[in-house]
């Protein structure tokens, strides 16, 4: 997945806003923002954290100094192993275009020492949001690793996979129908990429999503859910 | 049966709340750090040994009724989970060691798994 592609793919989508969540990094945040240039697609700056509990909890900033400012945090608190490429794969740093720039040693699939609502507490502090991501996985998630959504946990929405479906999800969570939902792709290869999440926003910014989520001043996300057949 | 009290007195685990309920028998043993798991695997009156130290934990071990839960390699609990465990009633026991040689101990002391 390298900047331009994306870009493309977003184009295909008719995507308006993307979010760039590598895994315990935004390292490559800034170079997918260059190739948006002129392309009419907001990219949010991010990262999909790993917490303590193994739960991944998307982080969503509004600029790319907020994202850096959080990633030397979750740094200090990743413990310190290198990458073994031939299992976890590369982990790659490329520019605007997608040229190679380094690869990051240390090992960014790990969990990074603090505590869900810490996560949250902290990535608050500094003006970003948090959706805790792909909760009805079967692994590093919130429903599959907490057993249920802590009736304290600050957030506003979860994000579900692009399988969920209300009919069955509902039904084994109930918890959930409580809970404002987005899907989006948590996509690692381009055709994963989704555009079944509508936010009516006045602008790509988090204050807004935030808005959006709650349902408040006019703002509203609406998700397109699939029937049981049309499930890719 | 064995109680609470002579596990923390034999593994040597350090008892941090309700820890006057530590006469209480210890049926069986269960563990996994996914709570999702445990709130299908685990049995009332069982020692269930997790890394997780979650304040959902109290309220899975409260659920399920489960004699005490013992917190691995040296995972604590922070003052909210403490608070939580000490309303409900669920006794929190914390070691330095693994999950896998607390495992051991407690078999050695005939504590079983479900079958």
């Amino acid at each position: 997945m390298i900047p331009p592609l994306i870009m493309e793919q977003a184009r295909r989508l008719g995507l308006s806003m993307i979010a760039i969540t590598d895994h315990n990094t935004c390292d490559n945040v800034e170079a997918v923002i260059e190739a948006s240039e002129g392309t009419g697609v907001h990219v949010l700056p991010g990262m999909e954290l790993q917490s303590r509990e193994e739960v991944h909890l998307l982080c969503l900033f509004d600029t790319v100094l907020q994202c850096h400012e959080w990633q030397e945090v979750v740094s200090r608190k990743l413990p310190p192993l290198s990458n073994k490429e031939e299992i976890f794969g590369a982990q790659f740093v490329v520019d605007a275009t997608g040229e190679f720039v380094g690869a990051e040693e240390r090992l960014l699939a790990a969990s990074a020492d603090m505590g869900l609502e810490e996560v949250v507490a902290e990535v608050h502090s500094r003006g970003g949001m948090v959706i805790p991501a792909h909760v009805d996985r079967p692994s590093f998630s919130l429903l599959a690793n907490l057993g249920f959504v802590p009736e304290s946990l600050d957030v506003e929405a979860l994000e579900v996979t692009r399988q969920f479906t209300p009919m069955t999800g509902l039904e084994r969570w109930p918890q959930l129908k409580s809970w404002c939902l987005i899907v989006d792709g948590d996509a690692h290869r381009l055709h994963e990429m989704q555009n079944r999440t509508l936010f009516k926003i006045a602008a790509p910014r988090v204050e807004e999503i935030h808005l959006a989520l709650k349902g408040e001043q006019g703002r509203a996300v609406v998700v397109d859910w699939p029937g049981p057949s049309q499930i890719s | 049966m064995i109680s609470v009290k002579e596990i923390v007195e034999k593994l040597h685990l350090e008892a941090v709340s309700s820890t006057r309920s530590l006469d209480r028998p210890v049926a069986g043993g269960y563990a996994s750090d996914l709570l999702s798991c445990v709130m299908k695997g685990a049995k009332k009156d069982d020692i269930w040994i997790t890394l997780q130290s979650h304040v959902n934990v109290i309220a899975v071990a409260s659920l399920i009724g489960l004699a005490a839960v013992i917190m691995t390699e040296g995972n604590r609990p922070d003052q909210e989970t403490l608070n939580r465990a000490e309303s409900e009633g669920v006794t929190l026991l914390l070691t330095p060691r693994t999950t896998y040689t607390v495992v051991g101990a407690l078999n050695e002391l005939g504590i079983k798994g479900n079958p």
